[in-house]
């Protein structure tokens, strides 16, 4: 009993401690589980999820980014009704794209059925993957995956349109969007008539205006004429010749639709030479700058990569010939323009080909005269049919013929190309130090950065990744406007002179009238001496 | 990039027209790893490649612990062999910022920089030609800073900074969401801050302190001139280029951690940004 009653007494106060730590806890508890007036969350909950995410994920330093699992435990209880809209977004652009690569990679329909057709006719499609391990080699290009579905997207061209000879040229960076361009050329009589009829539509109604003006002015003769003739429209070069011989289709991602670009202008060449500006990525973006821009940045585009090409494609020597049965054909002024694969190539050492003379690399594009043509234009012959206006011809002075403009001829080596601020314009390197019997000749060009070309015993290639744009170690400055225009000179006949005082017309007609008195004195006299007879 | 993850990521930036050769990328893999342990760094980051006429330089930075206290900045020719570029001091760049034109690739090539300077006053004014010599290494390590100092950017959240002051990345950043990776103040420049202080109190009310300490780069001059903001893959990467820098770029896969930039180009800035815009 006594037992008992001491058994019973330790526990008391134990009991009594207990109780106390039980009303503690319990105090604890449901001070944890007040819910905050600003979140409605309580202590005890968000403890409890915590610690059960730490206990399931078990990170390692758990301790440091407590503070950060505490605060993505709240921030998710938020988050949640967003998700649903948010996901729907997504889902759309992705899936948007993934359904046009999805075309790419569908075979064409109606032509699964010859399989052996196909093999027969050579395809004019480049071999992009093989091309895009060499380009890996030189340090430039696109990862594979692009390069595949751009291989793809190439086919669809070939295969929608009649087209001899098909290249990748390149991508051209933009701010918003970017350009993929394939450079072709048409089989021989197709699908050239639609952009001459444009072409000359517009010419003609530029002959037909400063006939007009002429014809008016020519009526007044106190009004002194203009000597300002506007300077006469320089013709784009026809199709398949000079800057026009190749066409380019552009698209913005492989798998969308290709579009041609119109073909370039001389007064589109010469402008893009004085301006400097980023593509958008919109082909119908208008070009504002100043000398303003004539066309929209399809034109640009067209006008970069007309001088990119012209500037920078190159092939090694030998590789490219002139076409023997041409050259007697040609007399005088004409360059040769065409140039033919040459059959006897071989294949020149790597070794040569990154000399840094660079004497085995030659251009196989013609470069583009400061006119905005290949081949220079007399615009002075022109002038003559234009005018008919026969009162005009007297006073019209014969303007001086200008100079043909020259360039370096077709297939020149490199190494004649002009140097840049004292730094030459090609770098040649080895692709590899390591292995240098499989190594790759790469020769990347310094005045257009992001043009490269490789050489690899017979296969050789150009390509360009950039933004666009020339390089220049000086800043920018856009062109000043033109100066003030000459004022018609002053001569004696335009001067105004003040008007007489009335002093001076008084004497004046003082003079006047005694000069008549006498004459009339003169005449009678003669009068009486006439009677008299 | 980090070099730990740079053989997968090197694809993201593909599109820009960076790409490493295999050679280069298992060259990178071996040397990357040694080059970490002997300079004892936390991390190891492959920042890019400057072009020069002969030829190219390789640039790596390692960190340690705190992401932007000092980095050490090496250039290597051949991915095998770095060499530790001196630190860049404002003098430094000061001094360099006159030479212009490409690098040439050799690194212990100097460039002659002749100023004109008048002494004397009024009539007894000779002209005296002052020839500076700026070695290509001073000016590397200066291009490398400036470029650090006005594009390295981070995605908003993926670093913090602790209660020590330490910026260290952050373990529990998961990406941004896609229309969050779409806007330019999602990004920040890993770079002292300089625009944050200026900032009103209503803004600097929404800001979480460990995360927001840096500056956005939506107040790049020229606002929202300076960086194209592509998505690639439908929403499935997200690209950025630099327009002053031309060659600068950088991804983010939204909804993941990954991320990285690269500065592949000649080292020169593009001043002529407003003309081109």
């Amino acid at each position: 009993m006594s037992t008992k009653g001491s058994k019973s007494g330790t526990p008391e106060p134990q009991n009594n401690a207990n109780l106390q730590r039980e009303m503690e806890i319990q105090n604890a508890k449901s001070y944890m589980l007040k819910a905050s007036t600003n979140t409605g969350l309580n202590l005890y909950d968000h403890l409890s999820r915590v610690l059960t995410k730490v206990l399931d994920e078990r990170p390692d330093n758990v301790v440091d980014i407590i503070e950060d699992i505490s605060k993505e435990a709240k921030r998710s209880k938020f988050v949640y009704k967003g998700d649903t809209v948010r996901d729907e977004f997504d889902k759309t652009t992705e899936v948007a794209l993934a359904e046009t690569h999805k075309m790419l990679f569908e075979k064409g329909e109606g032509e699964g059925g010859e399989p052996e057709a196909e093999e027969e006719v050579e395809t004019p499609l480049p071999n992009i993957m093989e091309l895009s391990y060499y380009f890996e080699q030189a340090g430039i290009g696109l990862s594979r995956e692009e390069c595949f579905r751009i291989f793809l997207a190439l086919k669809q061209l070939v295969d929608t349109r009649p087209l001899q000879t098909v290249r990748f040229w390149g991508k051209v960076l933009g701010t918003e969007m970017n350009y993929i361009v394939a450079e072709v050329e048409y089989r021989e009589g197709e699908e050239e008539e639609e952009e001459e009829e444009e072409g000359e539509d517009k010419d003609e109604e530029k002959d037909e205006e400063p006939q007009d003006e002429e014809e008016g002015e020519g009526e007044e003769d106190d009004i002194p004429k203009p000597d300002y003739k506007p300077p006469p429209v320089i013709p784009k070069e026809e199709n398949r010749t000079g800057a026009n011989k190749k066409v380019y289709f552009v698209c913005n991602e492989a798998g969308k639709e290709w579009v041609k670009l119109p073909p370039v202008t001389p007064a589109q060449l010469a402008v893009a030479r004085k301006i400097k500006k980023f593509l958008t990525g919109r082909l119908e973006a208008p070009i504002i700058s100043y000398p303003p821009f004539p066309g929209n940045e399809a034109n640009y585009l067209r006008a970069q990569i007309a001088r990119i090409s012209a500037g920078t494609q190159v092939s090694p020597l030998g590789f490219f010939q002139f076409d023997e049965e041409e050259e007697e054909q040609e007399e005088g002024e004409e360059a040769r323009d065409t140039y033919v694969e040459n059959p006897d190539f071989e294949p020149v050492p790597v070794r040569d080909l990154t000399d840094p003379s660079l004497a085995n690399w030659v251009h196989h594009v013609q470069h583009i005269l400061p006119q905005g043509r290949c081949t220079w234009f007399n615009p002075v012959q022109k002038q003559e049919d234009e005018f008919e206006d026969e009162e005009d011809e007297e006073e019209k002075e014969e303007p001086d013929e200008p100079e043909p403009e020259v360039g370096p001829p077709l297939l020149t080596p490199v190494s004649e190309d002009v140097e840049i601020d004292g730094m030459p314009p090609w770098t040649a390197k080895v692709s590899s130090h390591l292995v240098p019997q499989y190594a790759v000749a790469v020769v990347r060009s310094n005045l257009w950065p992001g043009s490269v070309a490789f050489c690899h015993g017979r296969r050789f290639e150009n390509i360009y990744v950039g933004w666009g744009h020339k390089y220049a170690s000086e800043n920018y400055s856009p062109p000043p406007p033109p100066p003030v225009q000459e004022e018609f000179p002053s001569g004696p006949e335009i001067t105004e002179i003040d008007d007489p005082t009335v002093e001076e017309e008084a004497a004046l007609k003082a003079a006047k009238e005694e000069h008549l008195g006498e004459a009339e004195e003169m005449e009678d006299v003669e009068d009486e001496d006439e009677d008299d007879d | 990039m980090d070099s730990e993850d740079l053989i997968q990521y090197v694809d993201f930036v593909a599109s820009s027209g960076v790409v490493l050769s295999s050679e280069q990328k298992a060259a990178l893999q071996t040397s990357l790893v040694i080059m970490k342990n002997h300079y004892k760094f936390h991390r190891v980051y492959l920042w890019g490649k400057i072009l020069g006429i002969k030829d190219d330089y390789f640039i790596a930075q390692g960190v340690s612990r705190d992401e932007m206290a000092e980095r050490k900045t090496l250039y290597s020719l051949d991915c095998v062999q770095w060499n530790l570029l001196p630190p860049a001091t404002k003098a430094m760049r000061d001094h360099t910022s006159v030479v212009k034109g490409r690098f040439t690739g050799d690194p212990s090539y100097e460039y002659e920089h002749t100023e004109i300077r008048k002494i004397g006053e009024g009539e007894d004014a000779t002209e005296e030609e002052h020839t500076i010599q700026v070695k290509e290494e001073d000016r590397l390590t200066s291009v490398i800073a400036t470029i650090d100092e006005e594009v390295a950017i981070a995605p908003r959240g993926a670093f913090v900074k602790t209660p020590h002051g330490e910026v260290i990345r952050n373990r529990s950043f998961e990406g941004l969401s896609v229309s969050e990776a779409g806007k330019l103040n999602s990004y920040f420049h890993l770079r002292e801050p300089l625009k944050l202080k200026e900032k009103t109190l209503l803004e600097k009310a929404d800001l979480d302190p460990s995360i927001d300490f840096l500056d956005s780069i939506e107040e790049d001059i020229p606002r929202g001139g300076s960086w194209s903001v592509q998505f690639e893959r439908g929403s499935g990467l997200v690209a950025l280029r630099s327009l002053v820098w031309l060659g600068y770029t950088f991804f983010h896969v939204p909804g993941t951690l990954k991320f990285g930039s690269m500065y592949i180009g000649n080292g020169e800035k593009n001043n002529d940004l407003p003309f081109m815009l």
